[in-house]
């Protein structure tokens, strides 16, 4: 058996093709290309298919991964895909976008020594193989319910609440404010890491499915949620994200060049922008760019300010490079495309021209002090570090919060104090009889596969609501 | 997709009319909101003010000037045509309430955004004396309906060719120099004509409404891309307004922000009259 595993070990971990970085850092296709069959088997190979496999304990959703992986390494790809799907709705998105290196692959025995099994890079090949290869065939359906839900957002979470429930013979009805569905999968996170059709493909699976979408849906505008139950609806989930764009309230903030991530992403991804003038929303299209904040969002900023054409990308954090919160990955891949880390540094005034353009920033350096209570060390100035930098294009990618459009409407759904919806963790209720919810709204912002996880519950606890009562 | 029903062209082509089948918009649409209008896939989301809106009928009706790719793009829908979304209502609606006396100030298409809140100002009780104003007498809107909806219309033209000679400005201030006693000024056009407008009901200590433009992405409150600052504040125009109090909004910095792609705007609107005419 030793002798066995021993030489398992001796396959490296396949790498990733990825396009070039001085290729793909001019252009959006995606960066990574994907495992060929070939690869995908040889991959699968290397997993020793672990009685008690300590990556499913890693993984929010506890995807069956050796059984899958399983499947791959026999060559049944439409196999490995089926038995993903019970578990985890979403596999093309979350192989591409969970941090595995945190999840899954943290867990993998065989990372203990060399490199984790590519648990990410597998699942996501199964999802890929089967939207190319596959039979299209829909899973069993059970017969309706005539039970109507009301899901309200169409990201991750929403996603996985409709693809459940529909399932199970209710009558699903997704209702997004957005002019196309899928949340930050798709006016979020860019192409190059993302590709749209994926997510397009997903929602077109749903429908197929039988489940309702009905896009420019503002949910405490268009219709209350009041007026979801006067209408029939016997059961409500809210998935409707952490969409309000935090600002670091500095002197001339609202100078022309001065962006949230949300502003900049949207237009970019969403509308399309960096087609324009093909299509018809501009973005603003910065030489000299600055990124505050060092998450997956300011990756993504960053990234995108670069392949538009800007000559200089920054990124400015006021810590050092450990307590960065992006994936690894993002920023060995910003790094590579040659994106500058400026740490340690923090804006105090932004400066502009007569015209109220942006031209610059004031900043001090920064030096890590004690750790405070969360065990981080927080950034203290140094005085007199006072410097100036020039930059034409400034996005704030410093955190969101909760958006209160749909729940200042709702004074009967108990808040938290930053506004977010409070949700019993088990099964997604609110204090609202007939009303879920889940995913950024509830856990402030967190990740794809979290987001998913809270709508897998929820939907549970709705079907057993609609069998059984509150 | 949104049906158009019906289309009027109004000072001389350049301010389009469309009345479009949105049921679900009509039916919870209140003075002063608005809705995103986006014409295909490739276009662009287009914050436009509800000039009207029927529940029964189930369209809302908007009234707007080309000025640029994206308008003239709607200029060339048809009766029977269809825009791909529209999203709405957004926005808080007016507080409409019955404070006395009011005069609502129109400058430009702005006038399609004061009608129905003059009319609802009207129907709770005010007594509504109105100025609208425009450059010239064939870039008049809606005199007729204004008529209707307040007590007292007075037309202003910038070339004197119709109506008082000169700025709407002129008019109001008249009015509040007469004694009669205003409570409420609403003031909707151009951004410079609302600087002017608060900056002279300050003088007589009137409290003053306007209703803000600033470009937009979501309407949702989601980008922050329709921050504008008022009284040393940020607001998202979109959920926090559109509408303000005149005295506290900073218009040298909304008019600056207006300008924001207006090189790149420029390009896609002559691009585009050419590609038409050719
Ligand atoms: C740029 C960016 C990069 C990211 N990268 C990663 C990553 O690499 N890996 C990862 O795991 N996570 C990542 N995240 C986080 C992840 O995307 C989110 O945690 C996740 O999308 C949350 O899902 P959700 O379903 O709760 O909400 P969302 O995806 O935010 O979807 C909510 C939807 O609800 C709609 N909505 C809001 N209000 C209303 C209303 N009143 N009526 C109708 N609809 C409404 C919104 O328009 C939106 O479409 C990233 C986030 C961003 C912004
Ligand atoms: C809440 C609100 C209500 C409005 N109501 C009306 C109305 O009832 N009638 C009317 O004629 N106009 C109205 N406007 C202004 C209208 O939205 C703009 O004129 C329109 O977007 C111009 O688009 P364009 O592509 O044709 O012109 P562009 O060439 O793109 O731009 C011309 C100018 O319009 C402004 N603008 C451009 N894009 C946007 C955008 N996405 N959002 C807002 N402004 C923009 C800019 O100042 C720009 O310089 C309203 C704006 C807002 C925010
Ligand atoms: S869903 Fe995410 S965490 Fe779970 S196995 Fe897949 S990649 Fe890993
Ligand atoms: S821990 Fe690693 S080796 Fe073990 S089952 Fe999971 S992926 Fe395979
Ligand atoms: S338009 Fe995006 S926040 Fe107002």
């Amino acid at each position: 058996m030793a002798e066995k595993k021993e030489k398992k070990e001796k396959i490296p971990r396949q790498p990733m093709p990825e396009q070039k970085p001085e290729i793909r850092r001019r252009n959006f296709e995606e960066v990574p290309i994907g495992y060929t069959p070939e690869t995908a088997m040889l991959e699968a190979s290397r997993c020793l298919q672990c009685k008690k496999p300590s990556c499913v304990e890693g993984c929010p959703v506890q995807v069956d991964i050796p059984g899958f992986i399983g499947f791959i390494k026999d060559g049944d790809f439409t196999g490995a895909i089926r038995h993903l799907w019970t578990k985890n709705s979403l596999p093309a998105v979350c192989g591409r976008v969970c941090p595995q290196e945190i999840q899954c692959e943290g867990r993998c025995v065989v990372g203990k020594k060399g490199e984790p099994v590519a648990i990410g890079n597998l699942e996501r090949f199964a999802a890929d193989y089967e939207r190319k290869n596959g039979s299209g065939d829909l899973p069993p359906k059970q017969s309706p319910t005539g039970k109507k839900v009301a899901v309200v957002g169409s990201g991750p979470s929403g996603l996985t609440v409709a693809g459940d429930l529909v399932v199970k013979g209710h009558d699903v009805t997704v209702m997004e404010a957005f002019h196309k569905p899928g949340g930050v999968l798709v006016y979020g996170i860019p192409e190059f890491r993302l590709p749209k059709e994926i997510v397009f493909s997903e929602v077109n699976f749903l429908e197929r499915l039988g489940a309702k979408v009905e896009c420019n849906t503002v949910v405490g505008r268009t219709v209350s949620l009041d007026e979801l139950f006067e209408e029939g609806y016997d059961a409500v989930y809210l998935g409707v994200g952490a969409g309000l764009p935090r600002f670091m309230n500095l002197p001339g903030e609202n100078l022309i060049g001065i962006l949230s991530a949300n502003e900049y992403l949207t237009r970019a991804n969403l509308m399309k922008a960096y087609r324009f003038p093909e299509v018809d929303t501009p973005i603003p299209i910065g030489k000299d760019v600055v990124v505050l904040g060092a998450g997956n969002v300011a990756m993504d900023s960053a990234r995108t300010a670069m392949r538009l054409g800007a000559d200089r990308v920054r990124i400015v954090y006021r810590r050092s490079r450990e307590e960065m919160p992006a994936r690894g990955a993002e920023i060995h891949h910003a790094e590579e495309e040659g994106i500058e880390l400026f740490l340690l540094t923090n804006p105090t005034k932004f400066v502009g021209n007569e015209e109220g353009r942006l031209t610059g920033m004031e900043c001090l350096k920064m030096e890590l002090g004690e750790p405070d209570e969360s065990g981080r060390r927080s950034p203290v100035a140094i005085e007199g570090s006072e410097f100036h930098m020039d930059c034409d294009l400034v996005i704030v990618a410093v955190g969101s919060g909760a958006n209160p459009l749909l729940t200042q409407s709702t004074p009967d759904m108990k808040l938290n104090k930053w506004g977010y919806i409070e949700a019993d963790p088990e099964t997604g209720k609110t204090t609202k009889k007939g009303v879920w919810a889940g995913g950024d709204i509830v856990t402030g912002a967190a990740t794809v596969i979290l987001a998913m996880g809270a709508g897998r519950k929820a939907a549970d606890s709705i079907h057993e609501y609609l069998t059984w009562g509150w | 997709m949104f049906k158009i029903v019906r289309r009027e062209e109004m000072a001389e082509g350049t301010v389009i009319l469309n009345e479009i089948e949105a049921p679900l918009i009509a039916r919870k649409a209140k003075p002063g909101q608005f809705v995103i209008l986006k014409a295909n896939e490739e276009g662009e989301r287009v914050p436009l003010t509800m000039a009207e809106t029927d529940s029964e009928k189930g369209t809302i009706t908007i009234i707007y000037m080309v000025v640029g790719k994206s308008t003239a793009i709607f200029r060339d829908l048809k009766v029977g045509d269809e825009y791909q979304d529209v999203i709405g209502p957004l926005g808080k609606a007016t507080h409409l309430e019955n404070v006395g006396n009011v005069v609502c100030v129109g400058g430009g298409t702005g006038v399609a955004v004061l009608h129905p809140i003059t009319r609802g100002l009207k129907d709770v009780g005010n007594h509504v004396t109105c100025i609208i104003g425009a450059r010239n007498k064939d870039l008049l809107i809606l005199e007729e309906q204004m008529k209707a909806a307040s007590h007292d219309l007075r037309v202003c033209t910038d070339d004197g060719s119709y109506g008082r000679s000169g700025f709407v400005t002129e008019e109001l201030k008249d009015i509040l120099d007469s004694d009669k006693d205003i409570k409420l000024v609403v003031a909707i056009g151009p951004v410079p004509m609302m600087k002017f407008v608060s900056k002279i009901t300050k003088e007589y200590n009137v409290k003053t409404i306007v209703s803000l433009n600033p470009i937009m992405v979501d309407g949702t409150g989601m980008c922050g891309g329709c921050r504008v600052s008022v009284g040393g504040e940020t607001k998202f125009a979109c959920v926090d307004g559109p509408e303000f109090d005149g005295h506290e909004v900073d218009y040298d910095e909304l008019a600056k922000r207006l300008q924001a792609y207006s090189e790149d705007e420029k390009k896609c609107y002559e691009d585009y009259c050419a590609l038409e005419n050719a």
